[in-house]
């Protein structure tokens, strides 16, 4: 389906491509026409596209000219990176400020959260990254940003793709603090918004389940607060937060075609946003499988959390 | 859902007079919607919503008679810092920044209501229609709705607007197809949940066709939800369009659009004035809506009402 799609696109990416010299070069529209297969029908495309994709062939990006597979394996693991840093970020934030938001329903420390919630999924997330990189960064100097390690600083051997993991796992220690000090701002950022959806969440699970009769009866056997909070509470609560986390994983994904364009990040949302922009379709397909492939994951991570959360579950 | 409420009932006996429950339940919802109808300053966020949210509509109309200069003209040397003449500073090409600020209210704020309006029509009625009838309808709806689902919202939009050609009016149309799927799958699942309990079949059994038993039976269970979601949504869209604008996919230069401005402001790095302030105008539209819309969402939702009734 997605082959489709973005063969609908009516745009013609000889002329994005080869630009001025499309109108003035006969002989060069038709080598580049045959060079990608489009001089070949459309369904002949999809077949050899798919038995490509198959064998783990993405086809060749037409805006890099590398093949997709290569493209995406060294974009992948940077977008990977801070994404998995910033959805820890606003998982720690999110459910522990939504938690007290909670406990403290139409209390000060409610209010303030609220508001804090509110802002979060309010800031346009590119405005957040140009600020914080002027001000903390280019002004106060409090962190690096830009790239994800200092210029002309050599990558650490390649394990995982993820720079402060491999240079941990190589013990350089001068890189993995310059890995480091390069991700926190753009994954405070990228958060920026997931805290404020997971914070207001959190709280409203948290609230609807103090509301239940069962949590009534723990606290009239006389259980201490704390123990109904952590037992008969965030269980059932954490259930539905989970899902949304899930579903904000994917949010993440989105906000770093944003990110990633202030901070000098190459990764995938960089790469899909170069790409859409000259019709690459081999690079555009790419990505979008790739993503599937990732949704699928945090899925199937999704549903082994409610399993260990609900042993109901497990049983069925 | 008859009888009293169980969290209200120990308050007749404990006041020690001989009401029945049903009357301490009645004086309890009384006193639900008084909490939101009473004074609006008991809901101080909702208040600054309102207000901020006026005062932008204010600003898009007088926006001609408000803004010192033409927003499209090079009126000054480019990249001047704020200064009284020119209170936010001009920009990479001479414009005064202020002006381009205010006049860009004239396209955001339309545009995004436009925008939750058209998605919220379509995600409604295909979720309606998809949760209630079921069967090969629902997987036809709802497998459209994972195609959309299986593409970042914002890289689909990015390749529709390519696709359509960069322009406002194209993101728009891009926005909503990345939009409606939510409203569909929520409105769905509401059907869902009440397509079987006791006031809908007892409908059915009255013989109420499918589109009497929508309209009026179900309605009352989605619509809350539906426009709460709605509203919430507005500064969503906002941030979508400038979103897209900022990518250089949205608003065609020299188009006053505030996306395309903190753009402008990332081009030119050193001159901060370029694109915090358009970036500003943005924070304070989508805040004031998502104060409004949180306000609407505490006094709407049933889960809520109840937390805050008991």
């Amino acid at each position: 389906m997605s082959f489709l799609l973005t063969q609908a696109v009516p745009g013609d990416p000889v002329t994005a491509n080869l630009g001025q010299r499309a109108s003035e070069d006969p002989d060069a529209v038709a080598a580049f026409r045959a060079a990608n297969g489009l001089d070949k029908s459309l369904p002949e495309q999809y077949l050899t596209y798919v038995g490509n994709l198959l064998t783990g062939d993405f086809g060749t990006s037409q805006q890099t000219r590398n093949p997709v597979a290569s493209d995406l394996a060294e974009k992948v693991p940077a977008t990977m990176e801070l994404a998995l840093a910033a959805i820890l970020v606003a998982v720690v934030l999110g459910v522990g400020f939504g938690i007290v938001a909670a406990l403290y329903r139409d209390r000060w420390p409610d209010q303030v959260l609220r508001v804090l919630s509110l802002s979060g999924v309010s800031v346009p997330t590119f405005w957040l990254a140009l600020i914080a990189y002027y001000w903390i960064s280019f002004k106060l100097d409090l962190l690096p940003a830009g790239g994800r390690l200092s210029p002309g600083a050599p990558t650490p051997p390649q394990v995982t793709g993820f720079y402060t993991v491999d240079s941990l796992l190589a013990g350089d220690w001068a890189t993995f603090g310059d890995a480091v000090s390069r991700l926190v701002l753009p994954a405070l950022v990228l958060a920026s918004f997931t805290v404020g959806v997971l914070l207001r969440f959190t709280r409203a699970a948290v609230l609807e389940v103090l509301g239940d009769e069962y949590v009534r009866a723990a606290r009239a056997k006389g259980l201490p607060e704390l123990t109904v909070v952590r037992r008969h509470v965030l269980r059932p609560a954490l259930l539905s937060v989970v899902t949304v986390t899930g579903v904000a994983f994917a949010g993440l994904l989105s906000g770093t075609v944003l990110v990633e364009q202030i901070f000098g990040w190459r990764g995938l949302g960089a790469y899909a946003y170069t790409s859409a922009l000259a019709l690459d379709l081999p690079a555009i397909m790419g990505v979008s499988v790739v993503v599937a492939v990732i949704y699928i994951l945090i899925n199937l991570v999704v549903d082994l959390l409610y399993g260990v959360i609900d042993p109901r579950l497990r049983l069925s | 859902m008859t009888g009293p409420d169980p969290l209200l009932v120990p308050a007749a006996p404990l006041a020690g007079d001989v009401d029945v429950p049903g009357a301490a339940a009645a004086a309890g919802e009384e006193r639900a919607a008084r909490t939101l109808t009473r004074s609006p300053w008991r809901r101080p966020l909702a208040v600054i919503g309102l207000v901020v949210i006026a005062a932008w509509v204010l600003i898009a109309v007088f926006a001609p008679a408000l803004a010192p200069y033409d927003p499209l003209a090079q009126v000054a040397p480019k990249l001047l810092e704020p200064s009284a003449e020119h209170l936010f500073g001009t920009d990479n090409l001479g414009r005064d920044v202020l002006s381009r600020v205010l006049y860009g209210s004239r396209l955001s704020v339309p545009l995004a209501l436009l925008l939750v309006v058209l998605a919220t029509v379509v995600g409604t009625v295909l979720g309606a229609v998809a949760g209630y009838f079921g069967r090969w309808v629902d997987g036809g709806i709802m497998r459209l709705t994972d195609l959309v689902f299986a593409f970042p919202g914002i890289i689909l939009a990015m390749a529709v607007t390519a696709a359509l050609g960069a322009g406002l009016r194209n993101a728009v149309l891009a926005l909503v197809i990345v939009t409606w799927p939510s409203y569909a799958r929520v409105v769905r699942g509401l059907v869902l949940s009440t397509r079987e309990s006791d006031h809908i079949q007892a409908s059915r059994l009255l013989g109420a066709s499918a589109l009497r038993t929508l309209a009026v039976d179900v309605r009352p269970t989605v619509l809350g939800p539906v426009l709460v979601l709605s509203a919430l949504d507005v500064g969503n869209a906002v941030l979508l369009l400038s979103g897209l604008s900022f990518l250089g996919l949205g608003a065609r230069p020299p188009a006053p659009e505030w996306g395309a401005m903190v753009s402008a402001g990332a081009a030119v790095f050193d001159s901060w004035w370029v694109g915090l302030f358009p970036g500003l105008a943005i924070l304070t539209v989508v805040l004031a809506f998502n104060f409004l819309g949180d306000t609407l969402r505490d006094a709407l939702d049933p889960r809520t009402a109840r937390a805050l009734r008991g």
